[in-house]
């Protein structure tokens, strides 16, 4: 991991995909997908429900591998590296999934404890205080020793969050973090992802469709379409939304609907 | 993960007077080596530490955590920790670390012998209340499918009879042919020191009809359709599915414990009829094989001590079983905590319960039998 004082622009790619073609068991769903994040940017992947969001994160993070392109994490290749390198660059990275995907028969401690245990050469005090410190960030103090049973769904996410940030790491990947989450909550979440690139430089990809999220913290949005099976748009949200003159961007970014096409007439 | 080579983390340090001044510098990763506190302080006991980073370059919590290991040392050691130096970053995150530190009790679990012993005795009354109540609501979900066999769900009950009966004829045969081989060769240990090889047949056709086809089935069973009860129900209860069934007005007892019990009673049975006739044909291949009995003395011999009562005693404690089995499982998944260590203890819990009551009750039959002379 690596952690720096807000670095002067332009910065440097964190993330580069390229002609990247996701798809489950010769199904394609995404084609020639290549876009690039910098260090220290907030990414928004947006589009309609089924467009392919989630699995371009999940080709991202290498739960399934590509059916062609490339992934490069700070230059290194992703989708090529050996073993070796793969499990360092696992490293770099930390991921919120949808539910929080929580261990359940360990408590909201032992969840953050874990990556810590595996992957540094911390004692079981400094391990103790840094994960009542993540816990703390993401306000689940006084219920570190709760089991995700024991606790609601949005409490689940924050403790995701907790887990995903234990080792640091200078990207993160969120799954639809506001989904299911009351307003304020989810502007809290809103105001940490913040929090997270303004102190760290973090990088930060996050697959969402919620509008208030989307303007509010993005620098950045790619826009998937199902029925282009790829990215039909790229830029801050709030030029897209302006100047955009592709009817399913606006009519997504500022939820107006579609013009009836003259046939339809 | 930065572009340039890392350089390692490094606290230099200057004694003046009293003061100890601390310079940061080098990149601090949380999986790299980092100085140690302790190390840096070189047994030295300044009044005062001023802490600087300018020479800082990549940082994560492991600064933080050398930071508040100063900050701890200063507090007990009673010397004054000069921060202010610092990136106002490094400190806010510093402040949050101490709160958290203040704020973060651990939440006891434990609990003394007698709330233990307690907790348990309620925990059993519970248990025994939600059986007899599970069971009371079965029979009335009978009684509700005998008014309206058209609401029925009879395609789940025959799916499912395919499931636990015609899906389990190569385990159950397999079990039933070797439990007849290995009863066929115990008896010949004995009885033939009597000359009495003929009477493994007698041996093997009694045990197999009343006692073993209906037990190796229900054993079986138990692991095999048991367990899978208690898993799905628990899974389903943990994605909400029985609670979208309850609220809109399907009891699921009637929606997917019923067609699950209804299968198991009429399979069992059959199950039971076919293990007897492979365990009997077990025995007969030992008889044959090993004590040179031919096939049709065997038989002839068999008839002579089973008769249509001891089928009886078998099909009934076959039912029996195949009851017990259906009701621990789908007992135990509804029953199931909403996680995944709760579905996994809830089909552990299934296959024991319904092993140890097919025991139980299999000693109850022996009883029960011999008092009606079958």
């Amino acid at each position: 991991m690596s952690l720096t004082p807000a670095s002067p622009a332009p910065a440097p790619a964190a993330i580069e995909v390229t002609g990247l073609c996701c798809g489950y068991e010769g199904r394609t769903v995404l084609k020639d997908v290549s876009f690039t994040v910098r260090r220290g940017e907030v990414l928004f992947v947006i589009g309609g429900s089924g467009c392919g969001k989630s699995t371009l994160l999940r080709h991202l993070v290498g739960l399934n591998a590509p059916m062609a392109g490339e992934v490069k994490f700070f230059g290194q290749s992703f989708t090529a590296a050996d073993l070796a390198t793969r499990r360092g660059l696992l490293k770099t990275f930390g991921v919120l999934y949808q539910g929080g995907a929580l261990w359940s028969s360990l408590t909201l401690r032992q969840n953050v404890a874990l990556p810590l245990e595996e992957h540094t050469a911390l004692s079981g005090r400094e391990i103790a205080e840094l994960t009542s410190l993540k816990l703390a960030q993401v306000g689940l103090t006084g219920f570190e020793d709760y089991y995700p049973s024991e606790i609601s769904g949005g409490m689940k996410k924050r403790a995701g969050l907790a887990r995903a940030l234990a080792l640091d790491p200078a990207i993160v990947f969120l799954d639809e973090p506001s989904a299911g989450l009351d307003p304020i909550t989810s502007r809290k979440l809103d105001d940490l992802v913040l929090q997270l690139r303004d102190t760290f430089g973090t990088t930060l990809v996050v697959v969402s469709h919620e509008l208030a999220s989307i303007f509010g913290i993005a620098d950045r949005v790619i826009m998937l379409d199902r029925d282009a099976q790829g990215l039909i748009a790229e830029g801050p949200p709030a030029h897209l939304a302006a100047h955009s003159r592709d009817p399913r961007v606006t009519e997504f970014l500022l939820r107006r609907d579609r013009p009836p096409s003259p046939a339809a007439r | 993960m930065p572009s340039t080579a890392p350089t390692a983390a490094r606290a230099d340090t200057e004694m003046e007077g009293t003061v100890l001044r601390v310079r940061l510098a080098g990149d601090w990763s949380i999986s790299g080596a980092r100085p140690n506190w302790t190390g840096v302080l070189a047994g030295r006991a300044p009044q005062r530490v001023v802490l600087a980073a300018d020479g800082l370059g990549d940082w994560d919590s492991s600064l933080l955590l050398f930071l508040f290991e100063v900050q701890l040392w200063c507090r007990l050691a009673g010397a004054y920790c000069d921060a202010k130096a610092l990136p106002e970053k490094i400190l806010t995150l510093l402040k949050q670390m101490s709160v958290s530190h203040e704020t973060s009790v651990p939440f006891d679990r434990s609990e003394n012998f007698f709330t233990g012993v307690g907790e348990a005795t309620l925990d059993a009354v519970q248990k025994a209340r939600a059986f007899s109540h599970f069971i009371g609501e079965c029979v009335l979900g009978v009684n509700r499918m005998w008014k309206r066999p058209q609401k029925f769900r009879w395609a789940d009950a025959i799916e499912e009879m395919q499931n636990c009966g015609a899906m389990a004829l190569p385990i159950v045969s397999l079990i039933s042919f070797l439990v007849g081989v290995t009863l066929a060769y115990i008896g010949a240990i004995v009885l033939r020191q009597y000359g009495g090889d003929i009477y493994v047949a007698d041996l093997v056709g009694l045990s197999m009809v009343r006692e073993m086809g209906a037990l190796m089935t229900g054993v079986v069973l138990a692991g095999r359709t048991g367990a899978a009860y208690a898993a799905t129900l628990g899974n389903m209860k943990a994605n909400e599915e029985i609670d979208a069934l309850e609220t809109l007005g399907i009891p699921a007892i009637d929606f997917l414990v019923l067609p699950r019990l209804l299968a198991l009673f009429v399979m069992m049975p059959l199950l039971t009829l076919y293990a007897n006739a492979l365990g009997i044909v077990g025995g007969m291949t030992v008889a044959s094989g090993v004590l040179s009995i031919p096939p049709a003395a065997y038989w002839v011999e068999l008839l002579t001590i089973v008769d249509l009562s001891d089928l009886f005693v078998g099909v009934t404690k076959g039912a029996t079983f195949g009851l017990i089995i259906g009701l621990s499982g789908c007992l135990r998944g509804m029953e199931a905590e909403r996680s995944a260590g709760g579905v996994g203890r809830a089909a552990t819990s299934a296959v024991v319960t319904a092993i140890l009551l097919i025991i139980v009750s299999n000693a109850l039959y022996a009883v029960i039998f011999d008092i009606l002379g079958l």
